[in-house]
């Protein structure tokens, strides 16, 4: 739904600097953005620290980046370096949040409101 | 932080590169029953995550009579909705602390709007939330929280002491209550739907 650049691996900023110890991501996703195993993440067989096995082991399901950090113990912040280090190296997709910079349009609260109406 | 219910609610996701989320924020004062409000419609337990904040990182915030660096961590509870099997609504608590704005603005960009929740017997806890999302222009909707089912309250008397503007809806919810609780965010998307058709923000 979104075109935002961010959709696009590619196209992401390296979300990455690491001063004296503490991540600073320089591009934050959205806290709900959505996060998915790839391919090559499932049979990549350089899976890095456990923190990273155990993001690609999570994002065979989608989840949020909140979810992540809240299943790691880790901080939003480092939940997003990790991701999105992991989306440069191919080894998940993040999907942006069903809008741009504003507020969801009226077709995807429609949608939300008729989901709602059915649980 | 429990997490094990999470594998058996959910849906099968149909195509994970067609997934779309929204989140709502579910606002108000301390133990105002945020967590509670996202735990009755929420399929997993509801998480909790952490960010951490220094001095450094947050030069505005009130620290400075702590010397030094100081790290502060604001916990926030959240819960998930699978409204299809492509659509994810996330529900928010906002940190108690309203001071941490940076978490709010976190919390807030993109979401189609806030509950706030309020408490008849405290309800100037809600005035930080009222004036953030005015500030924000982001469409919230107000619900008084029904402790033990007692409303000490008219909804209108809520209203003018809360002063918010006539267009904000004030209801009353059962933050206990699955079925409540629903009632509540749907009267939240179509209050926003409301807007967005006026073509004005809250």
């Amino acid at each position: 739904m979104s075109t935002s650049e961010e959709e696009v691996p590619g196209a992401l900023v390296r979300p990455y600097a690491v001063t004296r110890g503490r991540t600073r991501p320089r591009y934050q996703f959205a806290i709900e953005a959505l996060v998915s195993t790839t391919d090559f993440g499932s049979h990549s067989h350089q899976r890095g620290t456990p923190e990273i096995q155990t993001i690609i082991e999570l994002c065979q399901e989608i989840r949020s980046v909140a979810e992540i950090a809240a299943h790691l113990r880790v901080p939003l912040g480092v939940a997003r370096v990790l991701v999105g280090d992991m989306a440069d190296d191919g080894l998940v997709r993040v999907h942006q949040p069903g809008h741009e910079d504003g507020q969801p349009d009226l077709t995807l609260l429609e949608r939300v409101l008729s989901g709602l109406r059915r649980l | 932080m429990d997490f094990a219910g999470s594998s058996t609610a959910e849906r099968p996701l149909a195509n994970a590169a067609t997934t779309t989320s929204v989140k709502i924020v579910v606002a108000g004062g301390f133990g105002v029953g945020k967590t509670t409000f996202v735990g009755s419609v929420s399929e997993i337990a509801p998480l909790t995550t952490e960010a951490v904040m220094t001095s450094a990182s947050e030069p505005l915030d009130d620290l400075s009579q702590t010397p030094g660096k100081t790290t502060t961590t604001v916990a926030m509870d959240f819960g998930r909705v699978s409204l299809d099997s492509d659509l994810l609504l996330y529900l928010f608590g906002t940190p108690g602390q309203y001071r941490f704005w940076f978490m709010w603005d976190d919390l807030v960009r993109g979401a189609i709007g806030a509950v706030v929740l309020a408490d008849t017997r405290r309800l100037s806890d809600c005035f930080p939330s009222i004036d953030y999302f005015e500030e924000r222009r982001l469409p919230f909707i107000v619900a008084v929280n029904r402790f033990d089912g007692m409303l000490t309250h008219a909804v209108e008397d809520v209203r003018d002491a809360l002063t918010v503007g006539a267009n904000v809806p004030v209801i009353t919810c059962d933050a206990r209550e699955r079925l409540s609780t629903k009632q509540t965010l749907i009267s939240l998307v179509e209050h926003a739907m409301a807007m967005r058709r006026a073509g004005t923000a809250y």
